[in-house]
Protein backbone atom coordinates (compact mmCIF):
# COMPACT_ATOMS: atom_id res chain seq x y z
CA UNK A 1 0.00 0.00 0.00
CA UNK A 2 1.16 3.36 -0.40
CA UNK A 3 0.12 6.52 1.09
CA UNK A 4 0.61 9.97 -0.18
CA UNK A 5 0.98 12.78 1.56
CA UNK A 6 0.26 15.89 -0.35
CA UNK A 7 2.94 18.67 0.37
CA UNK A 8 1.26 22.16 -0.71
CA UNK A 9 3.87 24.07 1.08
CA UNK A 10 1.42 25.04 3.86
CA UNK A 11 2.93 23.59 6.97
CA UNK A 12 5.03 20.74 8.41
CA UNK A 13 4.69 17.56 7.42
CA UNK A 14 6.89 15.90 10.04
CA UNK A 15 4.49 14.91 12.39
CA UNK A 16 1.35 13.21 9.77
CA UNK A 17 4.49 11.43 7.81
CA UNK A 18 5.72 9.58 11.32
CA UNK A 19 2.21 8.96 12.06
CA UNK A 20 1.35 7.47 8.63
CA UNK A 21 5.04 5.35 8.85
CA UNK A 22 3.96 3.51 11.93
CA UNK A 23 0.86 1.56 9.81
CA UNK A 24 1.81 2.01 5.98
CA UNK A 25 4.58 0.35 4.87
CA UNK A 26 5.36 3.34 1.76
CA UNK A 27 4.81 6.82 2.53
CA UNK A 28 5.77 9.38 -0.12
CA UNK A 29 5.47 12.95 0.87
CA UNK A 30 5.58 15.15 -2.19
CA UNK A 31 4.70 18.28 -4.07
CA UNK A 32 4.52 16.70 -7.51
CA UNK A 33 0.68 15.60 -8.65
CA UNK A 34 1.92 12.97 -10.84
CA UNK A 35 2.74 11.15 -7.63
CA UNK A 36 -0.35 10.57 -6.45
CA UNK A 37 -1.49 8.42 -9.81
CA UNK A 38 0.62 5.70 -7.75
CA UNK A 39 -0.35 5.94 -4.24
CA UNK A 40 -3.21 4.13 -3.14
CA UNK A 41 -4.74 6.35 -0.36
CA UNK A 42 -3.99 10.31 -0.39
CA UNK A 43 -3.78 12.42 2.71
CA UNK A 44 -3.85 15.89 2.19
CA UNK A 45 -2.96 17.62 5.58
CA UNK A 46 -2.60 21.65 5.74
CA UNK A 47 -2.97 24.53 8.19
CA UNK A 48 -3.32 27.35 6.81
CA UNK A 49 -5.92 30.03 4.79
CA UNK A 50 -8.83 28.38 2.42
CA UNK A 51 -8.26 31.05 -0.51
CA UNK A 52 -4.13 30.55 -0.81
CA UNK A 53 -4.34 26.83 -0.58
CA UNK A 54 -6.44 26.97 -2.99
CA UNK A 55 -4.62 29.02 -5.29
CA UNK A 56 -1.70 26.90 -4.99
CA UNK A 57 -3.39 23.69 -5.27
CA UNK A 58 -4.76 24.90 -8.21
CA UNK A 59 -1.75 26.41 -10.01
CA UNK A 60 0.19 23.34 -9.71
CA UNK A 61 -2.07 20.90 -11.29
CA UNK A 62 -2.80 19.40 -7.73
CA UNK A 63 -6.71 19.56 -8.32
CA UNK A 64 -7.66 17.97 -11.88
CA UNK A 65 -4.93 15.17 -10.44
CA UNK A 66 -6.76 14.83 -6.63
CA UNK A 67 -10.19 14.72 -8.89
CA UNK A 68 -9.04 12.07 -11.33
CA UNK A 69 -7.76 9.74 -8.94
CA UNK A 70 -10.31 10.47 -6.13
CA UNK A 71 -13.43 11.48 -8.00
CA UNK A 72 -13.01 8.85 -10.75
CA UNK A 73 -10.47 6.45 -9.23
CA UNK A 74 -12.35 6.35 -6.34
CA UNK A 75 -8.87 6.21 -4.42
CA UNK A 76 -9.32 6.74 -0.31
CA UNK A 77 -8.72 10.45 0.66
CA UNK A 78 -8.50 11.96 4.07
CA UNK A 79 -8.55 15.63 4.31
CA UNK A 80 -7.11 16.74 7.30
CA UNK A 81 -8.15 20.45 8.87
CA UNK A 82 -7.71 22.61 6.30
CA UNK A 83 -6.97 19.55 4.12
CA UNK A 84 -11.24 18.90 5.37
CA UNK A 85 -12.38 22.30 4.69
CA UNK A 86 -10.98 22.18 0.98
CA UNK A 87 -13.45 19.22 0.18
CA UNK A 88 -15.93 21.86 -0.02
CA UNK A 89 -17.57 23.36 -2.91
CA UNK A 90 -16.80 27.26 -1.44
CA UNK A 91 -14.83 28.59 1.28
CA UNK A 92 -15.53 32.07 2.67
CA UNK A 93 -11.86 32.69 4.29
CA UNK A 94 -9.95 35.43 2.63
CA UNK A 95 -12.32 35.77 -0.12
CA UNK A 96 -14.99 33.72 -1.78
CA UNK A 97 -12.95 30.44 -3.16
CA UNK A 98 -14.19 27.51 -5.08
CA UNK A 99 -12.99 24.32 -3.22
CA UNK A 100 -12.52 21.05 -4.26
CA UNK A 101 -15.84 20.31 -4.29
CA UNK A 102 -15.71 16.47 -3.56
CA UNK A 103 -18.39 17.11 -0.74
CA UNK A 104 -21.07 19.44 -1.63
CA UNK A 105 -21.28 22.28 1.40
CA UNK A 106 -19.49 25.74 2.24
CA UNK A 107 -16.62 26.90 5.15
CA UNK A 108 -17.50 29.29 7.12
CA UNK A 109 -16.24 31.17 10.65
CA UNK A 110 -17.33 29.35 13.69
CA UNK A 111 -20.22 31.00 15.12
CA UNK A 112 -19.38 32.98 18.41
CA UNK A 113 -21.11 32.07 21.29
CA UNK A 114 -21.92 33.86 24.73
CA UNK A 115 -18.79 32.29 27.31
CA UNK A 116 -16.34 31.10 24.19
CA UNK A 117 -13.71 31.83 21.95
CA UNK A 118 -12.79 31.49 19.05
CA UNK A 119 -10.54 30.42 17.33
CA UNK A 120 -11.47 26.99 18.85
CA UNK A 121 -7.85 25.23 20.54
CA UNK A 122 -7.38 22.73 22.67
CA UNK A 123 -8.86 19.21 23.44
CA UNK A 124 -12.61 18.32 22.64
CA UNK A 125 -15.21 15.73 22.14
CA UNK A 126 -15.84 14.25 18.69
CA UNK A 127 -19.40 12.17 18.46
CA UNK A 128 -19.34 10.06 15.48
CA UNK A 129 -22.93 9.24 13.65
CA UNK A 130 -21.14 5.85 12.66
CA UNK A 131 -19.48 3.43 14.60
CA UNK A 132 -17.70 1.38 11.94
CA UNK A 133 -15.67 3.78 9.83
CA UNK A 134 -13.10 5.87 10.92
CA UNK A 135 -14.18 5.87 14.28
CA UNK A 136 -14.28 1.98 14.63
CA UNK A 137 -13.36 1.12 18.52
CA UNK A 138 -13.03 4.81 19.08
CA UNK A 139 -14.85 5.65 22.65
CA UNK A 140 -17.56 8.12 21.30
CA UNK A 141 -16.67 11.36 22.92
CA UNK A 142 -13.17 11.12 22.86
CA UNK A 143 -11.33 14.43 23.31
CA UNK A 144 -9.14 15.40 20.02
CA UNK A 145 -7.38 18.10 19.34
CA UNK A 146 -8.52 21.06 17.59
CA UNK A 147 -6.97 24.99 16.49
CA UNK A 148 -8.94 26.29 13.72
CA UNK A 149 -11.57 29.23 13.50
CA UNK A 150 -13.27 27.94 10.11
CA UNK A 151 -15.68 24.94 9.76
CA UNK A 152 -16.69 22.69 7.03
CA UNK A 153 -20.70 22.36 7.14
CA UNK A 154 -21.71 19.68 3.98
CA UNK A 155 -25.04 20.15 2.70
CA UNK A 156 -26.05 17.07 2.60
CA UNK A 157 -26.53 15.18 6.80
CA UNK A 158 -25.56 11.99 5.43
CA UNK A 159 -22.22 13.09 4.90
CA UNK A 160 -21.89 14.57 8.33
CA UNK A 161 -19.64 11.86 10.13
CA UNK A 162 -18.86 13.41 13.50
CA UNK A 163 -19.87 16.23 15.29
CA UNK A 164 -18.53 18.35 18.04
CA UNK A 165 -20.18 20.74 20.28
CA UNK A 166 -18.37 23.74 20.11
CA UNK A 167 -19.82 27.00 18.46
CA UNK A 168 -23.55 25.62 18.84
CA UNK A 169 -21.98 22.43 17.50
CA UNK A 170 -20.07 21.98 14.48
CA UNK A 171 -19.08 18.61 12.07
CA UNK A 172 -16.10 17.70 12.84
CA UNK A 173 -15.66 14.43 10.65
CA UNK A 174 -17.49 13.89 6.99
CA UNK A 175 -17.14 10.81 5.26
CA UNK A 176 -18.67 10.50 1.45
CA UNK A 177 -17.80 6.82 -0.21
CA UNK A 178 -14.29 7.05 -0.65
CA UNK A 179 -13.81 10.55 0.57
CA UNK A 180 -13.22 11.35 4.84
CA UNK A 181 -12.14 14.60 6.26
CA UNK A 182 -11.63 15.12 9.77
CA UNK A 183 -11.41 18.99 11.37
CA UNK A 184 -8.90 17.95 14.40
CA UNK A 185 -5.16 16.57 14.56
CA UNK A 186 -5.19 12.84 14.66
CA UNK A 187 -1.66 13.07 13.98
CA UNK A 188 -1.23 15.60 17.40
CA UNK A 189 -3.60 13.64 19.33
CA UNK A 190 -2.05 10.59 20.67
CA UNK A 191 -2.97 7.80 21.45
CA UNK A 192 -6.53 7.99 20.18
CA UNK A 193 -5.83 10.21 17.32
CA UNK A 194 -3.18 7.46 15.76
CA UNK A 195 -5.87 4.69 16.07
CA UNK A 196 -8.37 6.91 13.84
CA UNK A 197 -5.14 7.04 11.53
CA UNK A 198 -4.97 3.23 11.61
CA UNK A 199 -8.70 2.93 10.56
CA UNK A 200 -8.51 5.00 7.72
CA UNK A 201 -4.84 3.44 6.43
CA UNK A 202 -6.41 -0.50 6.81
CA UNK A 203 -9.57 0.24 5.44
CA UNK B 1 -16.73 20.75 25.81
CA UNK B 2 -13.61 22.38 25.45
CA UNK B 3 -11.71 21.24 27.57
CA UNK B 4 -8.64 23.08 29.79
CA UNK B 5 -5.28 22.85 28.80
CA UNK B 6 -2.54 22.79 31.45
CA UNK B 7 0.54 23.06 29.46
CA UNK B 8 4.44 22.87 30.75
CA UNK B 9 6.63 25.64 29.68
CA UNK B 10 10.29 24.44 28.80
CA UNK B 11 12.28 27.21 28.72
CA UNK B 12 15.18 26.63 26.57
CA UNK B 13 18.81 28.15 27.70
CA UNK B 14 21.62 26.04 26.58
CA UNK B 15 24.28 27.76 25.12
CA UNK B 16 26.86 25.08 24.71
CA UNK B 17 26.74 22.99 21.72
CA UNK B 18 26.28 19.11 21.53
CA UNK B 19 27.34 17.43 18.30
CA UNK B 20 24.92 14.53 18.05
CA UNK B 21 26.08 11.00 17.47
CA UNK B 22 25.29 10.38 13.87
CA UNK B 23 24.73 14.28 12.77
CA UNK B 24 26.44 16.50 11.23
CA UNK B 25 25.00 19.34 12.55
CA UNK B 26 25.71 20.57 15.84
CA UNK B 27 22.73 21.27 18.16
CA UNK B 28 21.63 22.78 21.61
CA UNK B 29 19.80 19.82 22.94
CA UNK B 30 20.23 19.80 26.49
CA UNK B 31 17.85 19.12 28.89
CA UNK B 32 14.53 20.21 26.53
CA UNK B 33 14.60 16.94 24.47
CA UNK B 34 14.21 14.32 27.30
CA UNK B 35 11.76 16.48 28.99
CA UNK B 36 9.66 16.41 25.56
CA UNK B 37 10.17 12.50 25.44
CA UNK B 38 8.78 12.63 28.67
CA UNK B 39 6.05 15.11 28.41
CA UNK B 40 4.31 12.77 25.47
CA UNK B 41 4.81 9.99 26.75
CA UNK B 42 2.31 11.06 29.91
CA UNK B 43 -0.27 12.75 27.29
CA UNK B 44 0.55 16.47 27.84
CA UNK B 45 -1.96 18.89 26.38
CA UNK B 46 0.30 21.03 24.54
CA UNK B 47 4.09 22.01 25.21
CA UNK B 48 5.47 26.19 24.89
CA UNK B 49 9.10 25.37 24.10
CA UNK B 50 10.47 29.68 25.03
CA UNK B 51 14.11 30.18 23.15
CA UNK B 52 15.22 32.37 26.15
CA UNK B 53 19.61 32.87 24.40
CA UNK B 54 17.53 33.98 21.14
CA UNK B 55 15.33 36.77 22.66
CA UNK B 56 18.28 38.17 24.48
CA UNK B 57 21.22 37.56 22.04
CA UNK B 58 18.78 38.88 19.12
CA UNK B 59 20.16 35.96 17.24
CA UNK B 60 17.41 33.87 14.74
CA UNK B 61 15.48 30.79 15.85
CA UNK B 62 17.25 27.51 15.71
CA UNK B 63 15.53 25.48 13.33
CA UNK B 64 17.90 22.76 13.30
CA UNK B 65 16.73 22.14 16.68
CA UNK B 66 13.28 23.07 17.08
CA UNK B 67 12.96 20.10 13.67
CA UNK B 68 14.97 17.69 16.30
CA UNK B 69 12.27 18.42 19.06
CA UNK B 70 9.22 18.06 16.51
CA UNK B 71 10.61 14.81 15.83
CA UNK B 72 9.96 13.89 19.41
CA UNK B 73 6.83 15.23 19.77
CA UNK B 74 3.34 14.29 19.28
CA UNK B 75 1.61 16.67 20.66
CA UNK B 76 0.59 20.83 20.32
CA UNK B 77 4.01 21.97 19.73
CA UNK B 78 4.49 26.68 20.32
CA UNK B 79 7.40 28.01 19.99
CA UNK B 80 8.83 31.35 20.91
CA UNK B 81 12.18 32.95 21.36
CA UNK B 82 13.46 35.81 19.23
CA UNK B 83 10.63 35.26 16.42
CA UNK B 84 11.30 38.56 14.49
CA UNK B 85 10.19 37.78 11.09
CA UNK B 86 7.89 36.40 8.68
CA UNK B 87 10.56 33.94 7.73
CA UNK B 88 11.35 33.30 10.84
CA UNK B 89 7.47 32.26 11.31
CA UNK B 90 7.80 29.86 7.66
CA UNK B 91 10.71 28.37 8.66
CA UNK B 92 9.74 27.14 12.42
CA UNK B 93 6.05 26.11 10.71
CA UNK B 94 8.00 23.91 8.55
CA UNK B 95 10.96 23.02 11.18
CA UNK B 96 7.71 21.56 13.32
CA UNK B 97 6.41 23.92 15.48
CA UNK B 98 2.36 23.89 15.37
CA UNK B 99 1.91 27.79 16.59
CA UNK B 100 4.51 30.21 17.11
CA UNK B 101 4.88 32.75 20.04
CA UNK B 102 5.82 36.59 19.18
CA UNK B 103 6.67 39.03 21.99
CA UNK B 104 8.95 41.96 21.48
CA UNK B 105 9.21 42.13 17.72
CA UNK B 106 5.09 42.51 17.73
CA UNK B 107 6.16 46.17 19.27
CA UNK B 108 8.74 46.96 16.66
CA UNK B 109 6.33 46.34 13.94
CA UNK B 110 2.49 45.29 15.05
CA UNK B 111 1.93 44.85 11.27
CA UNK B 112 3.93 41.55 11.21
CA UNK B 113 1.17 39.78 13.64
CA UNK B 114 -1.47 40.70 10.64
CA UNK B 115 0.80 39.69 8.00
CA UNK B 116 1.31 36.29 9.85
CA UNK B 117 -2.59 35.21 10.40
CA UNK B 118 -3.08 35.87 6.70
CA UNK B 119 -0.25 34.33 5.57
CA UNK B 120 -0.70 31.32 7.89
CA UNK B 121 -4.02 31.29 9.96
CA UNK B 122 -4.60 33.36 13.15
CA UNK B 123 -4.73 30.03 14.89
CA UNK B 124 -0.87 29.16 14.34
CA UNK B 125 -0.26 32.87 15.98
CA UNK B 126 0.12 33.37 19.84
CA UNK B 127 0.81 36.77 20.77
CA UNK B 128 3.11 36.88 24.05
CA UNK B 129 2.39 39.54 26.62
CA UNK B 130 4.80 40.14 29.52
CA UNK B 131 3.52 42.83 32.43
CA UNK B 132 4.48 45.00 35.53
CA UNK B 133 2.24 46.90 37.26
CA UNK B 134 3.92 50.43 37.06
CA UNK B 135 4.02 53.24 39.36
CA UNK B 136 0.38 54.21 38.60
CA UNK B 137 -0.91 50.99 38.98
CA UNK B 138 -1.12 49.89 35.28
CA UNK B 139 -0.56 46.83 33.67
CA UNK B 140 2.14 47.67 31.40
CA UNK B 141 4.06 45.36 28.81
CA UNK B 142 7.71 44.92 28.92
CA UNK B 143 9.76 43.49 26.39
CA UNK B 144 12.83 41.38 26.19
CA UNK B 145 12.41 39.11 28.74
CA UNK B 146 10.99 41.20 30.89
CA UNK B 147 13.64 43.63 30.83
CA UNK B 148 12.47 46.82 28.80
CA UNK B 149 9.45 48.88 29.53
CA UNK B 150 7.09 49.85 26.42
CA UNK B 151 4.81 52.51 27.98
CA UNK B 152 2.22 50.53 26.38
CA UNK B 153 -0.65 49.27 28.46
CA UNK B 154 -1.51 45.90 28.57
CA UNK B 155 -5.07 46.31 27.96
CA UNK B 156 -5.04 48.34 25.21
CA UNK B 157 -2.19 46.47 23.53
CA UNK B 158 -4.32 42.87 24.24
CA UNK B 159 -7.27 44.44 22.14
CA UNK B 160 -4.81 45.48 19.47
CA UNK B 161 -3.30 42.37 18.86
CA UNK B 162 -6.66 40.74 18.70
CA UNK B 163 -7.72 42.93 15.89
CA UNK B 164 -4.36 42.36 14.29
CA UNK B 165 -5.32 38.76 14.04
CA UNK B 166 -3.99 36.94 17.13
CA UNK B 167 -5.20 33.63 17.67
CA UNK B 168 -4.17 33.49 21.55
CA UNK B 169 -2.64 35.68 23.96
CA UNK B 170 -0.07 34.30 26.20
CA UNK B 171 -0.31 36.47 29.17
CA UNK B 172 3.25 36.20 32.11
CA UNK B 173 3.05 38.27 35.36
CA UNK B 174 7.18 39.45 34.92
CA UNK B 175 6.66 39.53 39.43
CA UNK B 176 5.22 36.05 39.92
CA UNK B 177 7.06 34.96 37.05
CA UNK B 178 8.94 31.91 39.35
CA UNK B 179 7.50 32.80 42.35
CA UNK B 180 5.13 29.64 42.70
CA UNK B 181 2.51 31.88 44.62
CA UNK B 182 -0.17 31.74 42.70
CA UNK B 183 -0.85 33.67 39.19
CA UNK B 184 -1.70 37.76 38.86
CA UNK B 185 -5.40 36.76 38.58
CA UNK B 186 -5.84 41.08 38.18
CA UNK B 187 -3.83 40.55 35.26
CA UNK B 188 -5.30 37.34 34.03
CA UNK B 189 -8.84 39.21 34.68
CA UNK B 190 -8.23 42.11 32.83
CA UNK B 191 -6.93 40.15 29.86
CA UNK B 192 -10.03 37.98 29.36
CA UNK B 193 -12.46 40.55 30.10
CA UNK B 194 -11.58 42.67 26.87
CA UNK B 195 -10.47 40.14 24.44
CA UNK B 196 -12.45 36.97 22.68
CA UNK B 197 -9.89 34.89 21.64
CA UNK B 198 -8.35 31.95 24.14
CA UNK B 199 -5.95 33.55 26.90
CA UNK B 200 -3.14 30.88 28.48
CA UNK B 201 -1.88 32.06 32.12
CA UNK B 202 1.55 32.29 32.30
CA UNK B 203 4.01 33.43 35.64
CA UNK B 204 3.18 32.54 39.07
CA UNK B 205 1.69 28.70 39.69
CA UNK B 206 3.54 26.88 43.00
CA UNK B 207 0.08 24.37 43.56
CA UNK B 208 -3.17 22.89 41.44
CA UNK B 209 -4.88 25.66 43.50
CA UNK B 210 -2.96 28.18 41.46
CA UNK B 211 -4.42 27.03 38.24
CA UNK B 212 -7.80 26.21 39.42
CA UNK B 213 -8.07 30.23 40.66
CA UNK B 214 -6.58 30.98 36.99
CA UNK B 215 -9.65 29.57 35.60
CA UNK B 216 -12.54 30.12 37.75
CA UNK B 217 -11.58 33.46 38.94
CA UNK B 218 -9.83 35.07 35.97
CA UNK B 219 -11.06 33.03 33.07
CA UNK B 220 -8.45 31.77 31.74
CA UNK B 221 -8.34 29.20 28.56
CA UNK B 222 -5.38 27.14 29.90
CA UNK B 223 -2.30 27.38 31.85
CA UNK B 224 1.31 27.73 31.16
CA UNK B 225 3.52 26.55 34.17
CA UNK B 226 7.61 25.88 33.85
CA UNK B 227 8.79 26.05 37.74
CA UNK B 228 6.43 24.57 39.63
CA UNK B 229 7.11 21.27 37.05
CA UNK B 230 10.31 21.63 36.75
CA UNK B 231 11.26 22.11 40.55
CA UNK B 232 8.47 20.24 42.32
CA UNK B 233 7.32 16.65 41.99
CA UNK B 234 3.65 18.04 40.46
CA UNK B 235 2.95 17.04 37.50
CA UNK B 236 0.61 18.21 34.83
CA UNK B 237 -1.33 14.99 34.74
CA UNK B 238 -1.96 15.56 38.58
CA UNK B 239 -2.92 18.76 37.30
CA UNK B 240 -5.48 17.57 35.80
CA UNK B 241 -6.73 15.52 37.79
CA UNK B 242 -7.49 18.21 40.61
CA UNK B 243 -8.84 20.27 38.42
CA UNK B 244 -11.23 18.25 37.39
CA UNK B 245 -12.20 16.78 40.72
CA UNK B 246 -13.15 20.38 41.06
CA UNK B 247 -16.02 19.97 38.19
CA UNK B 248 -13.60 21.60 35.53
CA UNK B 249 -13.70 20.00 32.13
CA UNK B 250 -10.22 18.09 31.44
CA UNK B 251 -9.15 16.05 28.72
CA UNK B 252 -10.30 12.54 29.19
CA UNK B 253 -7.71 10.42 28.93
CA UNK B 254 -7.83 7.38 26.39
CA UNK B 255 -6.50 4.19 27.63
CA UNK B 256 -5.91 2.73 24.05
CA UNK B 257 -7.40 0.27 21.60
CA UNK B 258 -7.21 -2.94 23.19
CA UNK B 259 -9.98 -1.75 26.20
CA UNK B 260 -13.27 -2.11 25.95
CA UNK B 261 -15.13 0.94 25.50
CA UNK B 262 -16.40 1.88 28.72
CA UNK B 263 -12.99 1.69 30.35
CA UNK B 264 -11.66 3.02 26.87
CA UNK B 265 -12.40 6.94 28.63
CA UNK B 266 -11.09 7.36 31.65
CA UNK B 267 -12.33 11.46 32.92
CA UNK B 268 -11.97 12.84 36.40
CA UNK B 269 -15.14 13.61 37.35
Amino acid sequence: MVVLIVDYKTSNLGSIKRAVEMYAPSVIVSDNPADAKKADKIILPGIGVFADAMSYLKKHGWVDELTEQVVYNNKLFLGICLGMQLLADIGYEGGDTPGLGFIPGSVAKLQQMPHERIPHVGWNEVYSTQQDSLFQNIPNGADLYFVHSYAFTPRNPEHILATTPYAGGFVSAVQANNVFGVQFHPEKSTPVGFDILRNFLSR
Amino acid sequence: MLKIRVIPTLLWKETGLVKGVGFSSTRRVGTILPAIKVYNTRQVDELIVVDVVATLGQREPDYTTVDAFSSHCFVPLTVGGGVRTIEHIKNLLKAGADKVCINSAAFDDPSLIKKAAMLFGSQCIVVSIDAVKNARGEYECYTHSGTTPTGILVKDWAVTMQELGAGELLITSIVHDGSMSGYDLELISLVTSNVQIPVIASGGAGCYDDMYQAITQSNASAVAAASIFHFTQQTPLEAKKYLGSKGLPVRNVYMGKNSNKQDGLKAWQ
